[in-house]
């Protein structure tokens, strides 16, 4: 039972930064149709851009942190710009080759600047864990849970009491629609790409220094992010962040219980169980983001 | 013109190893040809079918495992105790086992992925993928993990009253696999230019009108994903017994996105594409290896696979036939005749 308890622990530790992947892949695919395949090299981005403040520089840790998400979101805008704007009339296959491309150009220009040795980040948090009863959590993991709440919630505000977000949702309904009504559909897809850039890098930036950043880190965080919005249903915000949850929640326990080797094969398992029984996915809304 | 050019490619073909003499050269081609045939089998997917199977390269791992395992022997406890103890078989044994294994795998995900089509067929089969390059890893009894499996036997033919030939050089490799390749061309040229074939071509047009005149759409989906795993898993094979190591690296993706790269540079929907595709990108870490490291030559890749999206949407083959057929039009030659060959007049628009 402690056992089980910890494993829970750590599965709301990592269940909140999959879910700032997932909401912010989901976002990009229900609003713009796009199968973004730079989704993990985004997340890679942020671990590197804090391990360069934090490590490389020796400047503060969450100075780090934030230049990490402002970099991740103008590195998405300039991608959406350069790349995915000329494509927006192009079919959705073509627009995914586009994004592979990006992907590698991107996960080795990586490995170019930094080096296929894996980085460590060191943070200012004391190495003694918080032990609550069986439990013992460190206090990094607690931060990096309390800072992925607040940029859930923060999507949440955003997409349901902004303009913006509103916006966003009308586009998401129909977007022709919404462009007679005055939205500036270029500059939402621009903005959407950019805040679900800037969710990735984040989520990068916050489990960098629990793991360890190597330029193949995002490979596994694209695929997992597939996983959480198929889960959650295409453009379904909450869908995203509940998946994220089981999807951490069911490799906690697989590593725990069945195998480790197979820790990161329960996601797949995941997405193809879901697939078979419930294709639309488990909180299937379709008609509307959020 | 038409009659001579494929007879005049066959000749270059079979003839090659007897003018070429450079051994280096010589590997490309095989390992190029190996690839190639891979691509063949994804073309048939995304270019005929019009679905992306990202995953494809769990068939052609498959492959290559179970050639690998039919020749070397193994000796597993699978769950409740059952000890499964198999005798090393020959090559050419392992080479049909896997065909037949990576075509049933290719049923079996067709079967349960052509459900749901579109983006969620790419993460499907991704996630096969994934799933198998896990089990390959962590199956150590059966696969040695990431020991890898080593010293696979060369490829054999046993003739009847002659005896066993054995492949021990590069120029009987080089034919194996051209003799390969071509059977593999020849099938799918038959396959996409036979009813089967008009039928997949219609329902990659329009899904929806090709089912209300009564074609069963998941049937013929079902069909070229068992037909297209089948030769990426007799590619597999060829790969083994030629290498004679294979690790669970073997399941990349990034192997699957070299086909992918192959198909669509070459042209998808066209037979000669991913030829023409697999060419280029194989000899390209050649050309550039002297002076670019790895992570170079794949930051080319990258960029030239968003260059090819942009510049020749539809493919160098297809792109080249139809300037061929405006040019050939403008002349006042029938246009007709040119699409004849290669590619189906409804490619031109994509």
């Amino acid at each position: 039972m402690d056992q089980f308890l910890q494993h829970l622990v750590n599965a709301a530790v990592l269940g909140g930064t999959y879910a700032l992947l997932g909401i912010g892949l989901t976002l990009i695919f229900g609003i713009m149709r796009v199968v973004n395949f730079t989704h993990g090299e985004l997340y890679a981005f942020g671990a590197y851009t804090v391990y360069l403040i934090a490590a490389a520089l020796g400047l503060n840790f969450f100075f780090g942190l934030v230049v990490a998400v402002v970099a991740g979101m103008l590195l998405g805008a300039m991608i959406e710009i350069t790349l995915l704007r000329p494509m927006r009339q192009a079919d959705i296959d073509t627009v995914m080759l586009v994004m592979i491309g990006a992907w590698i150009v991107m996960q080795n220009t990586e490995l170019l600047v930094w080096g296929g040795v894996a980085k460590a980040i060191v943070t200012p948090f004391p190495d003694a864990p918080l032990v609550i009863g069986p439990v013992s959590i460190s206090w990094l993991r607690v931060f990096v849970l309390a800072a992925a709440l607040l940029l859930i919630l923060g999507a949440y505000v955003l997409i349901h009491r902004t303009k913006l977000g509103k916006a966003m949702r009308a586009t998401f309904q129909d977007p022709d629609a919404a462009a007679l009504m005055g939205v500036h559909i270029k500059a939402i897809h621009t903005a959407t790409f950019a805040i679900g850039s800037g969710l990735a890098a984040a989520a990068g930036a916050l489990l960098g220094p629990v793991f360890l950043v190597t330029p193949t880190m995002g490979d596994l965080a694209s695929l997992k992010a597939f996983a959480i919005v198929i889960l959650g249903g295409l453009g379904n915000i909450t869908g995203a962040t509940i998946g994220a949850f089981i999807l951490a929640l069911v490799e906690e326990l697989g590593a725990g219980y069945v195998s480790s080797g197979y820790r990161d094969a329960m996601g797949f398992l995941i997405i193809i169980v879901v697939l078979l029984f419930k294709p639309t996915g488990l909180f299937a809304r379709a008609e509307r983001v959020g | 013109m038409k009659r001579v050019l494929p007879a005049f490619w066959l000749i270059i073909l079979l003839t090659l190893p007897l003018w070429l003499r450079d051994q280096y050269i010589l590997h490309i081609l095989i390992t190029t040809g190996i690839f190639i045939i891979a691509a063949m089998s994804l073309n048939l997917l995304l270019g005929y079918t019009g679905q992306l199977s990202l995953g494809h390269v769990a068939f052609f791992g498959i492959g290559a495992y179970v050639s690998a395992l039919t020749t070397l022997g193994f000796d597993v406890e699978l769950l409740g105790g059952f000890r499964v103890v198999h005798e090393p078989w020959p090559a050419v044994t392992g080479f049909f086992i896997a065909i037949v294994i990576a075509g049933l795998s290719g049923y079996v995900i067709g079967k349960l992925s052509f459900k749901v089509r579109g983006a969620y067929f790419v993460i499907v089969t991704i996630s096969f993928a994934e799933v198998t390059r896990l089990v390959a890893l962590n199956w150590v009894e059966l696969t040695q993990g990431p020991l890898a499996l080593t010293n696979i036997p060369p490829f054999t033919l046993g003739f009847p009253g002659l005896g066993d030939y054995t492949f021990w050089d590069k120029t009987a490799y080089y034919y194996l696999v051209a003799i390969v390749g071509l059977v593999a061309y020849v099938v799918i040229s038959r396959l996409v230019n036979s009813r089967i074939g008009r039928a997949m071509i219609a329902l990659k047009e329009n899904e929806s009108l090709a089912s209300s005149v009564g074609i069963d759409v998941t049937h013929y989906l079902v069909l070229a994903a068992v037909v297209s795993a089948a030769i990426a898993g007799g590619a597999g094979s060829l790969y083994a017994h030629y290498i004679k190591i294979i690790d669970p690296d073997i399941f990349l993706f990034i192997y699957t996105v070299t086909m992918v790269i192959m198909v669509i540079t070459g042209g998808k929907g066209s037979l000669a594409g991913p030829v023409v595709g697999g060419l280029i990108f194989g000899f390209l870490p050649v050309i550039v290896r002297p002076f670019a490291a790895p992570a170079v030559q794949w930051i080319l890749y990258g960029g030239l696979t968003i260059l090819v999206v942009f510049v020749l949407p539809r493919g160098i083959v297809p792109t080249v036939q139809g300037w061929i057929a405006s040019r050939a039009q403008s002349k006042g030659a029938p246009a007709g005749l040119i699409w004849a060959g290669n590619s189906e007049p409804g490619d031109a628009k994509r």
